[in-house]
């Protein structure tokens, strides 16, 4: 029983890198309608620049991951106007292959960049150690984790909700030409939903370069997990992405306790099924 | 480029892949073995892209279902027939029972759900060790000889492979052509074009997805089942859901809205390949630039490119939609 719950509590903090990615996948997906397959490379981005900020420059951990935040959520901004933008008008397909073409791009560049095997930088000082719960350590630093993906759930919540700019987005993401015909600047709208959820992307990277080794391929191992949490809680649909992480990293958390060979499978299985018999996603209201 | 140019171009082309392995060091045989494989999985992909309108991230799957199957078949009963039946066989019963759930979908949806499948179909070749060997995958396959009416016909070298993989290509693209061109092909493209009118004229829009679906299936999987005995191993990887992507890419790239456009691109996707690891390991950088300059610039791909060029030469322009039209 208290393996289940620290097992449980080990998926909890791994559900949070989901939870960053697949925010960024869903509320770019649900205002402009794009899914975007580079996501896990921006994801991959955040997470070599971070490493470079922090580890190799020396930067504090808190500054290099705004630091990396920033640069990304520039790079989504050029891919949103430069690449994205003449795309829109067109069959949706153009646009999964021109992301898919950045995945190529991307994963390759960081190859030609960092290139190598990294170590992985320690811990910085303030978030070392450890609590015991269930009779065992839990590392702090994944306590600050969870509190991170909290408290980017409620600031999202905040932003759409209660901002004049969320009122903005979600009136473009429901009818584009009346929200332009509002006086709404829906071009910017769409770049900085963009950046947004690109600089989430990197929050995610960034956050994981003291416990994951970051290598080029974590950007495709990610997308794809992403793709599996916003089926599941339904594409566009925040809560439902929010929901689907902590499912994902909960069960993947225990599949690779108990059932470790066919753990994939049956992830991609209930992706399968949810979009089969309930295309809307699972959490959908 | 009219008819009857058309027909001459095919036939040069033939005479040449036939002469190919008595000009052509062995390496370049087997590379152009390996431009014909990729050239099946892309024209079967074209089927239910270009034809069809349904982008497709799972041809992997069945392209390795077709090399397991094959590759299985060939370890318990050395002989080829049987082998690359068998796997163009599972993959297309594999492609009409996962068809028949995906095409409830289309675009977004339908791209999704084949991902998911391609790599449930991954997850299989990669942990099932029992069947598929793990990640270690199936090695020691024998080029079996081929065997037909009695007549044994024993395969030791890369250039006679390279003459049962020319022969099972060309009759595969021949009836592929026909396809094409036969009412059936223009139902598919009714279905591409409006969904709505298509079953206004009383076409039955699923079951037409999934012949699509399911046709594409099969040659990917007769692909796929001609490679281990080439290679002599299977691995996990082929089935990934970034492998995918080279039928896609080499039909993108060839241009969707031409028959030729997967040999094409087949063709140069393994040839530019080929040359651009020579000065430099970064091979999929250059590739995802040219994809995104294919989608923002030239989604005709190269046969459109060609075309737009050749019209530009001759008096008659037609409208645009019309040219996509009549190259078909």
């Amino acid at each position: 029983m208290e393996v289940f719950a620290y097992q449980g509590l080990i998926g909890l903090s791994s559900a949070m890198y989901l939870w960053l990615v697949s925010a960024g996948l869903t509320i770019i997906f649900g205002v402009l309608g794009v899914l975007n397959f580079a996501h896990g490379s921006l994801f991959m981005l955040g997470a070599y620049l971070g490493y470079t900020l922090y580890g190799l420059v020396g930067v504090p951990f808190g500054l290099a991951v705004l630091g990396s935040m920033a640069v990304v959520a520039l790079v989504g901004a050029g891919v949103e106007r430069g690449l994205l933008r003449p795309l829109y008008g067109l069959d949706p397909s153009y646009q999964l292959l021109l992301t898919f073409g950045l995945v190529l791009f991307l994963d390759d560049l960081a190859k030609l960049v960092w290139g190598g095997v990294f170590r992985i930088p320690p811990i910085p000082g303030w978030l070392q150690g450890s609590v015991t719960l269930f009779g065992r350590p839990y590392p702090f630093y994944n306590l600050f984790l969870i509190a991170v993906g909290l408290s980017v759930g409620v600031g999202l919540w905040w932003l759409f909700d209660r901002t004049w700019w969320g009122r903005a987005v979600r009136a473009t993401a429901s009818d584009r030409e009346m929200a332009a015909a509002l006086g709404i600047r829906t071009p910017t709208v769409f770049s900085s939903v963009f950046m947004l959820g690109s600089a989430l992307a990197a929050l995610g990277g960034a956050l994981s370069t003291p416990v994951r080794p970051v290598a080029p391929g974590i950007g495709a191992a990610m997308i794809v997990q992403a793709f599996i949490i916003t089926v599941i809680g339904g594409l566009g649909n925040l809560r439902g992405a929010f929901a689907g992480s902590l499912l994902v990293g909960v069960l993947s958390s225990y599949g690779t306790l108990w059932f470790p060979e066919f753990e994939l499978f049956f992830i991609f299985a209930i992706m399968a099924a949810v979009l089969l018999v309930r295309p809307q996603g699972l959490f959908a209201r | 480029m009219n008819d009857l140019a058309r027909r001459w171009a095919a036939a040069g082309l033939l005479l040449a892949l036939v002469l190919l392995p008595a000009v052509a060091s062995r390496y370049v045989t087997y590379l152009v073995i390996h431009i014909l494989l990729l050239a099946l999985n892309a024209v079967g992909f074209n089927l239910l892209f270009g034809q069809t309108g349904l982008l497709s991230f799972g041809q992997a799957g069945f392209y390795a279902v077709g090399a397991y199957t094959c590759a299985r078949i060939l370890l318990a009963w050395p002989s080829l027939l049987p082998g690359v039946l068998g796997g163009t066989a599972a993959a297309a019963v594999a492609a009409l029972l996962l068809g028949s759930l995906s095409v409830r979908h289309t675009r977004i949806y339908f791209a999704m759900l084949t991902l998911a499948f391609g790599m449930m179909i991954f997850s299989l070749a990669w942990k099932w060790r029992a069947v598929t060997g793990g990640d270690d995958g199936l090695v020691g396959i024998p080029r079996a000889p081929l065997e037909l009416f009695g007549l044994v016909v024993a395969l030791p070298t890369v250039e006679r492979y390279y003459y049962v993989v020319l022969v099972a290509a060309v009759l595969a693209v021949a009836l592929m052509h026909r396809v094409v061109h036969s009412p059936l092909g223009l139902a598919l493209r009714a279905v591409r074009d409006s969904e709505v009118r298509a079953e206004h004229v009383g076409l039955n829009v699923r079951r037409l997805r999934l012949v699509a679906f399911t046709v594409a299936g099969a040659y990917a999987g007769l692909a796929g089942s001609l490679l281990p005995p080439l290679e002599n191993t299977v691995t996990p990887p082929i089935a990934h859901w970034t492998a995918s992507a080279e039928p896609v890419l080499a039909t993108l790239l060839g241009g969707i809205r031409h028959f030729a456009g997967p040999l094409v691109g087949a063709f140069v996707l393994v040839v530019a390949k080929d040359v651009i690891v020579r000065f430099t390991v970064h091979w999929s950088l250059v590739l995802g630039a040219v994809v995104v300059a294919l989608v923002l610039g030239f989604r005709g791909g190269l046969a459109g490119a060609l075309e737009a060029l050749t019209l530009r030469g001759s008096r008659v322009r037609p409208v645009s939609a019309a040219a996509g039209e009549e190259a078909r």
